[in-house]
This record gives C-alpha cells, structure tokens and sequence, in this order.
C-alpha cells in the first residue's frame, strides 16, 4: 500500500544557515500528525518543501506515491495537497466568499472563464464550506479587514475546498483562545476522519497536540530527534530534555 | 592598437558619467523606493548652475572645481527641497504616486529651465589644465576624459567609505535593506530619507557639472539622459550602487564599442543590453531578490466593487449623452470626444494589468503604437480593408504581448516595467530603421478610414462603439474568473500558488489581453489620425498612458476614463498657452498632493458611504 | 471640500489661461490662419522663429492688411507629437475655421499634416520641415515648403565638396529620417560629379543623444579625407570639441550641413570650427537692401538678432500675405492656384513656389567658417538660390504622386 505522504532524507540551507538535515517520516490517510519542535526547528522549511515552495538540497518528497521533488505548488496542489500558512495568506481584495470560491474554479479549471462572471460560480459549494468552518456570517466582508481567528478559518476553508487527501497546516491554532483552538482542532480530527484527509500540522501547544494527533514528530535544529505516538515522545528523555523542558513546570 | 585603448578608454570615461548620474538615482530608490523621474532636471540643472557658477567665478582649475561643487551642492539643497515639501506628504501613498510627483517636478523644471536659463544651448567650459590631449600609442586622448575615469572610481569610494564607515551609512543600507526593521528602530526616517535625497540630487548636480567640459547644456538634456540613468540603475540592480558601477562600466563600453562595430546600435543598444540582462538575472546584475512572495500589494487593500446603482446610472447617462452628443456638438467636439475615447481604452487596458493585475508597465506605448501600426501596413502594403484592419491589429498585438509579456512575467515591480521598457523600446527601434517596411521616421500616412465611416459622425460612433465596448469588456472581464485569477495572483503570489493558480501563466494571459486592448485602441485611432510614426511608440507615448491612468487613480475602475478625459482635455486646453508644462506639472502636484487615490478615486471614495456588505447582499440574492 | 475648491480654482485658471491665450479671432473683417509648431522644444529654433512671423504680421498689419482685413494668426503648441498636431490642426479648421495652416519644425510632424491637409482640402504651408517626402514622395496639392529641402541643401554642398580633391569620405548623421536623407542625397550627389570618390564609414548617432568621443574615434579609424556631418545643435558642440581635442579635424576636409546657421553656430562661440564648408545664414555680412530692411526692423523690434528661423518666420507670412492677396478670398482652391507659381520679395531676395512640386526657391547661404573676434561667422560665401539645385522636370514628376 502506497503512503500518503514519504518524506525522504531531507536537506534545505539557506545561505550558511541549515534549516533542514535530514528529515525523513511519513504520513497514512486519515492520520493526524504533529510535527513539533521549538522556534527555528526547522518545520515551516519543512511545510515549503513538501508543497513546492522550496526546492529541497537533497533528499525526496512522495505523495501518493509520485515524486514531487522540485515541482511547482500548483502543481501539488493539483494532486490533492491543501494548505494553510503559519502567517495567513487569502486574497485581502476579496470577500471570505470570493476567496474559497476561487480555490473551486481553480480545481475545476475555470480560471481562463471569461462569459460569466464569479458572483455565479460555486457560490453554494464556498457557502457549505464556510459554514463547515463556521465564518459564513462573514462570507460578505473582504479579509483585508477580517479578525486573524477567522482569518484562519477562511484559510482551513481554502485548503478544503479542493478535496485534498492531505492537508498541511503551519500552526492552524495561532493567535487563537485555548478554548477556540480545542474545537478548531477538534473540528480538523473530524474532518479528517471523514474525508479521509491526512493531515500534517504544527503546533505550540502541547495540550492541544496531545489530545488531537495521533502521531507526533519532534524536530530539533533541523534534525528529526524522535517520533511515535504521543504516549511515545511523552517519554522520551531527549525530547523531555531538549524540547518539552521550556514546557513542563 | 593606440584607436582601440583609446576606445576603450572612452568607453570608460562615458561609464564614469553614466555612473555619476546612476548612483544617485539608485540610492534615492533603494531607500525611498522613489522612482525618481526628475532625477534627469536634477542633472540638467547641474549643468546650468555649474555653467553659470563658473564664467562667475575667477578663471582657474581651483575656481573651476569649486564652481563644479557649488553646483552639485545647489542641485542637492533643490533635491531636498522637492522631498520636503512634495514627496514627503505621499510616502504613505502608492508608489506609482510617486512616480507621478516626481513626473510632475520634471515638467515643472523644464519650463522654469527655460524661464531662467534661456533658451539657447550653451557650450561647456573647459577644464583649466585639463584641456589639452595626450598622445596614446599614436591616438589622442582628451586629458579631462582621464580626470573622468578617475573620477567615478572615486565617488564609489567616498560612497562606500559613508555607507559603510558611518553611522549615518549603516542606516542607509539598513533603510535599503528593510524598511520596516528601520522604523522598528525607531530611527528618525524624514531625516533619513532628506539626507539621502540631498545626497541622490547632490550626485546628479555632479554629474550634470562634471560633464561640462564634455558637451554644454541644454533644455533636452533631462529627458536625454533619465533613461540611460534608469537602464544603469537597473541593470545594476536598484539599490545597489557597486552595481550601477559595473553596470556603467558595461554599458559604456558596448556603446563605445557599438558605434564602432554597429553603427547603427544607437538607438537601441542600451536597452537590448538591459534586455539581456533583465532576461537572465531578474534583478540585475547585483540587486537583491525583493521579499515579492510575502509583500502584499498595497493596491490589495482596494477591493473590487461592482458597479453601485448610481455609479450605473450615471454611466448609462453617459452613454446616452455620448451618444446624442452629434446632435448638438460641434465637428471637433466630435474628434475630440472620440480621442478621449479611443485613449480611454488604452488606459483601461493598461489599467487592466497595473491595478487589478499588479504589474506596472513603462512600455505600453509599444502595443498602442503597434495596433496602430499593425492597421497602418496592412492597409499600405496589402490595402487591408478598414474593418479587417481593426481586426488584424489586436490580433497582432495579442501576439507580441504573447511574446514580450512571455520574459516580462518572469520579473516584479521596478524590473518589469523596465524590461516592458526595453522591449517597448527595441520595437520602437525597428520601427525606425525598418524603413522599407515601416516607412521609418517619415511614418505611414494616408491610412482613412473605409468611405462609409468617413464621415465624422459615423466615425465618431464607431471610435465611441469600439473603445467604449472595449473598455466595458475589459471591465466585464475583471469581474470574471479570468480577472479574479489575475486579482489573485496580485494580492497574493502564495495563496494563489498554494490553491493551484498557475501565477505566472495567469499573468501572462493577462498581459496579452491588454496588449490586445491596447492594440485595438491604436487600431482605431490610425484611422482617425490619418497617420502614425514612430512616436506613437515611443517612451513619451507610454507615459502619456501611464500618467493618466495615474491621474484617473489606480483604484477605481472609471480611473482610466476619468484621466483620459482629464489628460487629453488639459492636453488640449493648455497647448495655447507658454510654459503648459509648468502648468501641467503643477496640476499633477496638486492632484497628487490632495487626491492621493487620483480623482476617479476620490469620487468613488465619496460615493462609496454605503457599507460593502450590505451592497454585496443584495447582489449575491439578485 | 477645501481640495475640490483648490481644484476647481486651478481647473477655472486653465480655462481662463486657454481663454486669454486665444485672440479675438472672429473680429471684425480679419483672415485668422492658424500656425503650429513644436514651441515647447527645440526654443533655440522656435523663439527666433516665432519672433520672425510675428514681424512679419506687424508689418502687414500696420500696412493695411490684406485687402483692408487684419491678419490674425492663432499660435499652438504640438510638442513635439504628430498626433496633437493633427488634432491642433482639426481645432483650427473646423472651430476657428481658420483659412489655412503653416508652420511645424519636425518633419514627421510636417509630414503629418500633410496628409491632414490632402484629406480635409486645407491649404498648408510647412515652414520648415526639411524631409524630401514632404513634396515629393507624400507630397499633394495642398501641401507647399518654404525651406529648401534636404535634398536642396544636401546639393549646395555637394557641389561646393565636389571640387576638393578629397576622395576618402566619411559621414555622420543623426539616426532618423532627416539624417537618412542628408546623408543619402549628399552621397548620390557626390558620387555623380565625382566617380572617383568613395564612403569608407558611416556613423549614425542617436539624435540629441550623441557618444561624440566614440564615435569621432570611430570615425578615425576609417581615416577619411573628407567628413560630412550632418549632426546639429547639442550634439554639434560636443562633436566639435571632442573632434578638436582628439586632432581629428587636422587636415581633414570637413563639410557640415546647418552648421552656419547662428542657432547652431553661435552657442560654440570662440570654439566654433574653422574652415568648414557649411551652409547657413551670414546675417552680418548680407549687405542686399531687402535684407537690411528686414535686419533693422527686427533689431528694433526684439533688440536682438535674426536667425535662420527667423527668417523662416519671417518669410512664412509673407509668403501667406502674398497669397492671399492674389488670390482675393480664402477658398482653399483660389489660394492654392494662386500659390502655385507665387513669386514673393523677401529679405533673400524674391522667392517663387513652383508650381511642379510645390516647393519654394528660396536658397540659403553657402561658405566657409571662420573666427571672427572670438566667434564663429561664415567667410566667402555665396547665396545659393534654390531654383538651382533642384532636380529636372522629369525627376520632380516621377518622385511626386499624380493629384
Ligand atoms: N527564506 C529564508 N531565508 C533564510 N533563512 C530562512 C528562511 N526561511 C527560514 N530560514 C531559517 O531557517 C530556520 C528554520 O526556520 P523555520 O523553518 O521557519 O522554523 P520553524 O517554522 O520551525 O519556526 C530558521 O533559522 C530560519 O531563520
Ligand atoms: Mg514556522
């Protein structure tokens, strides 16, 4: 059976500075994986790689078993791969609507359509969505001047409305209330269980990664230090030590 | 072998004035990131005021320098001045405004050049004890082109020696490198950005100075030297001003060399050299990649909106006054409406592409002046009928769009428009030298249009039919997926990327659509001149277009209709009256100074009180 | 609301600014023609030329008129752009209908209402506009030249360069049009009188824009006998001084289109080349009672001195005046006819509009330059008159279209 996703020997520097060394894990359908580690380990580098925004040094990328090496981000978002950005990326010119919309003629190559305008396209299917994420009262308002929670949601939105089987979500929780990022998360494993999404995320705080993933990753400096399920890396000493220390009380 | 060192070294000592003027223009960019138009006038009143310094003061090579100074140091305080009370007020607007302003200071200065200079050319002093030549290897050599090749290498230098060994230096290059930090800082960036702006115009005075004893000065010497400034710049890398020095060292020996192997090379090798460049380094030689990934236009703060009920019914009065206008409008308001109209059009499309589509093009003269010439040989060398023509045009600028926005997609922000520049600009060339074809400088006349649309009414009604269709289409498209991928693309390179969006193809397509547009406009409009020559080509030409898509604002989509009007009836208004460009220059000024977002803008602005939700409301049940 | 007043203020600033401008052209009994031309550039030419026609006007006016009627001319500015200018020129016919057209300095501009002028059956004289087309090849009935052609001027030298013995030649033109033709007409002219000479360069600066040291040294690499150049104004100066101090003008012959002309020569002062075979305008030394006349009402009017331009100006008018004094009334057809074949006294001495091509014979002057107390003035020179150095009936009549 072919992985989801295959992350193979990784390496990515930037000018002196080595982001990424050697990172290699994987990812099933329906999984949730975390990827964890401090400021600067290395994850978003990761993210980029995976989704064509950056051209590994070496190593090599599978997704469904293709190898993505070096191909371009839309062309990976072609092949099922959502995505959501630690800092938020929408389309600030567009209302919440417009934006998800977008991502559907996007995926059903519509964007060279030039005899009817977008207020009459997927507005249903974009609708559903927000409301699956729950920002459809917002559907009207430009996210130029939308609050950054929502923000989010509109972005988990986007990243869904192509029908990924993965998803990749650079800190989906941030900026958000504890209370905010337990549903959102929760919301995200539901979804995930039902569509059969895998999904790679990070995240800063360990109560929400420990109840939610069902896998987790430890990233420290760029290197891989340890993965397993989270009773796992809950007891693993180099973690405990390096990683989880500026945590525990 | 003595004719080639000397060659050589002449091409060296034009690098050294190439460099002078450059260096000022990249540092003002790299830290302002002002398009600083009038830095061209900044170096033609060096001159003047060197001239003028010099025959005041005592004979001598000390007094002699000492003019060359105050010169520069004059030209640096009027820089400062222009920051302080123009630029100053619109940092905060978009960088096109700029862009506009310092326009505006270049008309400005031309007619008060002439007001205070006079109008006749004057011949540059010699440098005393520089005056003479020496012998290399049997060829001669003017003394004070050597004291220019010193020179430059000095003024990097110096440069160097105050943006690397100062304080003040350190924060220059930290002001070119990230602004934002800068102002983390809490450094004092008016001051800042005065200093370097003295500094910049200082550098331009000095070479407008400098460059005395090698020719004189002259009312043309802005406009003649602005874009060989801006090729330097840019080839260089914007900001970078070991850059502007190698790339001046380049330039000024392939045209050295050019002249002498290619004679016919003038016109055009600087900009094929930029070409070259742009093409296989995007940002120039040793400019830095800007952060275009993460940097959001700031024209993405502008949300489209559709038509409001009054915006539609004041659009279908228009359209109603427009077209019973022959019934009580006298033959040349006929022509004139009808050429505020086709001009409309090719602002809109160039609007198309500069507002929504993000990507600033200085060249879009090429696609208008082509339509027209497209039109213009097919109906003199094949006799096209007028409708096929108008047909054939855009055809054939849609392609060269294919071709030229193929490279320039590739490029963002400053790059592009400079490489749209460069193309514009070869296309212009050929049209010159392919005389057999084009009819070269003397143009393509005799090009009326087809007898049944040869009276004014009824050509009045097909120019308003055809730009006004045109521009509704444009429009139209910008509310479709073609214009929302577009949009997409501008706001945002990442999430557009990350959804699927193919960015650059999406630009490309976009490109080419407004090339097409623009074509269609100069189609049209060869038919009602007559006529067309090179200059419809031309950089002139480009700005005219740019400048009123600028006038009309940026933001708002009656924008191009709005500026044409404004730009072609000033146009008109003024050519009665001396020194019209003063009085152009000053109406920018003003535009720019209270309108910030153009006049159709300001209007829409005013309009707009009805909150965007409610209105989106009702058309998403409608 | 206080930005829109200050806009509105500098919009109503215009109007009255356009209002002020544009002269009572329907007062009483007057004949309003209109003129254009590329004031905003070129102000070392356009100055004294529009100090030329406003004499002229003044003369005519305080004459008597034409036929009793004032002249009035109603001036506008192209900048340069063919496009304006034609639409300059629709403004002037069909709003302030005026009799006719003159004036424009650049030749695609000229050439630009010329092709107006053949579609809307307006009479246009081009002052000065030098390009060939302009009679010949684009040329039509409505359409006159005043100034001697490029083709004209490019003849004078040629056959004052044919007897030097110099037979190695070198050019140098600006790269457009005019430059082309100079270079062209010269070069067939040449060749016809002298067989044995032979081209070994030919430089092509961009106009206004030339690389003076490169291209002189690209020039001696070529090692001419014999230059001709037909670069002007700025890049004339840093032709000359780039030339001197490179030694490249020793012992060369050197021939130099426009060059005597004071626009072009003056500005060089003390530097102004010696020896050079130019042609120009010797306004010191023309002793003719037409010109002396003309001379001292311009140094009274202006307290300055004529130009070549002036004189165009000058003659511009004068040359409408005429006209339209023979030919009664302002119906396009009469003035045309009565153009045709028009013989007009000017300071040059009387100038004829050929009715085959419609270009006027009026010449220009011939000579050498020399120092004169530290300025640059032209010696033994002679007037060459146009009628000379134009070519046969048969030529002129297979160059120009039928009407
Ligand atoms: N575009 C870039 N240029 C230079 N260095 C970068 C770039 N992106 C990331 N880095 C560096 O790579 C390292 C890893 O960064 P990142 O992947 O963003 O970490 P994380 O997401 O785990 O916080 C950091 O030291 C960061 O400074
Ligand atoms: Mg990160």
């Amino acid at each position: 059976m072919t992985k989801l996703l295959q992350v193979d020997g990784l390496y990515k520097s930037f000018g002196g500075v080595e982001a990424v060394k050697g990172v290699s894990f994987d990812l099933e359908e329906g999984e949730l994986l975390a990827m964890i580690g401090p400021n600067g380990a290395g994850k978003s580098t990761c993210f980029n790689v995976i989704n064509g925004q950056l051209t590994p040094d070496r190593g090599s990328v599978k997704i469904l078993g293709q190898d993505t090496t070096g191909m371009k981000p839309h062309n990976i978002c072609a092949l099922g791969v959502g995505r959501t950005f630690q800092v938020t990326a929408t389309f600030p010119s567009m209302t919440v609507l417009e934006n998800v919309q977008m991502v559907f003629l996007s995926a059903r190559g519509r964007l060279s359509t030039v005899h009817r305008t977008v207020s009459r396209l997927f507005v249903e299917q974009a609708m559903d969505l927000l409301r699956v994420v729950g920002v459809e009262s917002q559907w009207a308002r430009p996210c130029g001047i939308l609050a950054y929670g929502d923000l989010k949601r509109v972005e988990l939105a986007m990243a869904l409305a192509n029908r990924p089987r993965l998803l990749l979500m650079d800190e989906p929780t941030a900026g958000m209330g504890i209370k905010e990022r337990l549903t959102l998360m929760k919301l995200i494993g539901k979804i995930a269980s039902e569509r059969a999404i895998g999904v790679l995320f990070t995240e800063h705080d360990m109560d929400v990664v420990f109840a939610h993933a069902d896998r987790i990753i430890v990233l420290n400096h760029g290197v891989l230090i340890a993965q397993g399920s989270p009773a796992e890396v809950r007891d693993n000493h180099e973690v405990r030590r390096i990683y989880l220390g500026s945590y525990a009380r | 072998m003595g004719p080639f060192i000397v060659q050589f070294l002449t091409g060296l000592s034009n690098a050294s004035a190439l460099f002078l003027v450059a260096a000022g223009l990249s540092l003002i960019f790299g830290v302002s990131r002002v398009v600083n138009m009038a830095h061209g006038s900044f170096y033609m009143v060096g001159a003047y005021v060197a001239y003028f310094a010099i025959s005041w003061l005592p004979k001598g090579g000390f007094w002699f320098w000492g003019g060359i100074l105050i010169a520069a140091v004059v030209v640096g305080l009027l820089g400062t001045v222009v920051e302080v009370l123009l630029l100053r007020r619109i940092y905060r607007a978009p960088e096109l405004f700029m862009l506009m302003a310092t326009f505006a200071v270049l008309l400005v200065i031309q007619d008060l050049a002439l007001w205070v200079f006079g109008a006749e050319d004057l011949l540059g002093p010699r440098a005393p004890g520089l005056d003479g030549s020496i012998q290399i290897l049997g060829a001669l050599m003017p003394e004070y082109d050597i004291a220019l090749i010193l020179i430059a290498p000095l003024v990097l230098v110096g440069l160097w020696f105050l943006l690397n060994r100062t304080r003040w230096g350190v924060l220059v290059r930290a002001a070119t490198e990230d602004r934002e930090m800068l102002a983390a800082l809490g450094v004092n960036q008016k001051r800042l950005f005065t200093g370097v702006f003295f500094l910049g115009s200082f550098l331009a005075g000095l070479g407008g100075a400098v460059q005395l004893p090698k020719g004189g000065a002259d009312l043309l010497m802005d406009l003649n030297v602005i874009a060989a400034a801006f090729v330097v710049v840019v080839v260089g890398g914007m900001g970078s001003i070991p850059g502007a020095f190698l790339a001046a060292l380049i330039l000024g020996e392939l045209t050295s060399f050019g002249v002498l192997f290619i004679p016919q090379s003038t016109l055009v090798m600087m900009f094929f050299v930029m070409a070259v460049v742009l093409v296989i380094r995007p940002y120039g030689l040793l400019g830095k990649p800007e952060g275009v990934e993460h940097t959001v236009s700031e024209l993405a703060q502008w949300p489209l909106r559709k038509a409001s009920r009054k915006l539609r019914v004041t659009g279908a009065v228009l359209a109603a006054v427009l077209l019973a206008f022959p019934l009580f409008a006298g033959s040349f308001q006929l022509i004139l409406i009808g050429e505020i109209a086709m001009f409309a059009l090719a602002c809109m499309s160039l609007f198309f592409i500069t507002g929504p589509g993000g990507m600033v093009s200085f060249g879009h003269a090429a696609f208008f002046g082509g339509g027209a010439y497209a039109a213009a040989l097919f109906v003199h060398h094949v006799n096209t009928p007028m409708e096929l023509a108008l047909l054939l045009a855009p055809t054939c600028m849609a392609l060269l769009a294919l071709v030229i926005g193929w490279f320039c997609v590739r490029l963002s922000g400053v790059y592009l428009a400079m490489l749209t520049l460069a193309f514009a600009q070869i296309c212009w060339a050929v049209v010159c030298q392919w005389g057999r074809f084009t009819g070269g400088d003397d143009g393509v006349l005799g090009i009326w249009p087809s007898p049944w649309a040869g009276n004014e009414v009824i050509f009045y009604y097909l120019a308003i039919i055809i730009s006004g269709g045109g521009i509704l289409a444009l429009r139209y498209l910008l509310f479709t997926p073609f214009g929302y991928a577009m949009r997409a693309c501008r706001d945002s390179r990442l999430r557009a990327a990350a959804i699927g969006i193919h960015v650059r193809r999406r630009q490309w397509y976009s490109f080419a659509v407004a090339g097409m547009f623009a074509g269609l406009a100069g189609g049209i409009y060869v038919f009602s001149k007559g006529s067309v020559f090179p200059y419809e080509m031309s950089i002139p030409r480009s700005f005219d277009i740019l400048l009123s898509v600028l006038l009309g604002g940026i933001h708002s989509l009656s924008g191009p209709v709005v500026g044409s009007a404004a730009f072609i009836g000033l146009e008109d208004l003024i050519s009665r009256v001396h020194f019209w460009r003063l009085i152009l220059g000053s109406i920018f000024i003003l535009l720019v100074v209270c309108f910030p977002q153009g006049i159709a803008g300001y209007f829409s602005a005013r309009f707009a009180k009805e909150p965007g939700d409610q209105e989106a409301g009702s058309e998403r049940s409608g | 609301m206080r930005v829109v007043r200050i806009v509105m203020i500098c919009f109503a600033m215009n109007f009255i600014a356009a209002a002020l401008a544009v002269p009572l052209s329907f007062a009483g009994g007057a004949i309003t023609v209109g003129e254009i031309n590329t004031y905003s550039k070129l102000t070392n030419f356009t100055i004294p030329y529009r100090n030329g026609w406003r004499l002229a006007v003044e003369e005519i006016n305080n004459s008597g008129g034409i036929g009793g009627k004032k002249l009035e001319v109603i001036s506008r500015d192209d900048a340069g752009k063919p496009g304006n200018a034609v639409k300059i020129a629709e403004e002037l016919v069909r709003r302030d209908k005026v009799a006719l057209l003159m004036g424009s300095f650049f030749s695609h501009v000229g050439l630009a209402l010329t092709d107006f002028a053949k579609r809307n059956r307006v009479f246009y004289l081009a002052a000065e506009p030098l390009s060939d087309a302009l009679v010949w090849a684009k040329g039509n009935r409505y359409t006159f030249r005043l100034r001697p052609s490029t083709y004209m001027q490019a003849a004078m030298l040629a056959e004052e360069a044919a007897k030097n013995p110099a037979r190695r030649w070198a050019t140098i033109a600006p790269n457009y049009a005019y430059g082309k033709d100079a270079v062209k007409s010269f070069v067939r002219i040449l060749k016809a009188k002298r067989p044995d000479v032979q081209f070994v360069a030919a430089q092509w600066p961009a106009l206004f824009k030339i690389d003076a040291g490169s291209e002189i040294q690209a020039l001696a690499k070529a090692d001419p006998q014999a230059v001709y150049n037909v670069t002007f104004s700025g890049d004339l100066a840093k032709f000359v001084r780039e030339g001197k101090l490179r030694g490249f003008f020793k012992g060369r012959f050197m021939v130099s289109l426009l060059t005597g002309e004071p626009e072009y020569l003056d500005p060089l002062r003390g530097e102004a080349p010696e020896g050079w075979l130019v042609t120009g305008y010797p306004w010191y030394d023309i002793k003719t009672r037409a010109h002396t006349r003309f001379l001292e009402a311009y140094r009274k009017k202006y307290n300055d001195y004529p130009r070549m331009g002036s004189v165009v100006g000058y003659n511009m008018v004068l040359a409408v005046a005429s006209m339209l004094n023979r030919a009664g009334d302002t119906n396009t057809d009469r003035m045309v006819r009565a153009m045709e074949g028009l013989t007009f006294p000017s300071p040059f001495g009387p100038i004829t509009f050929r009715k085959i091509d419609h270009q006027s014979t009026m010449g220009t002057f011939v000579g050498y330059t020399t120092l004169k107390n530290g300025k640059g003035v032209m010696r033994d020179w002679r007037y060459a008159d146009g009628r000379e150095y134009l070519p046969g009936d048969a030529e002129v009549r297979s160059l120009r279209p039928r009407d």
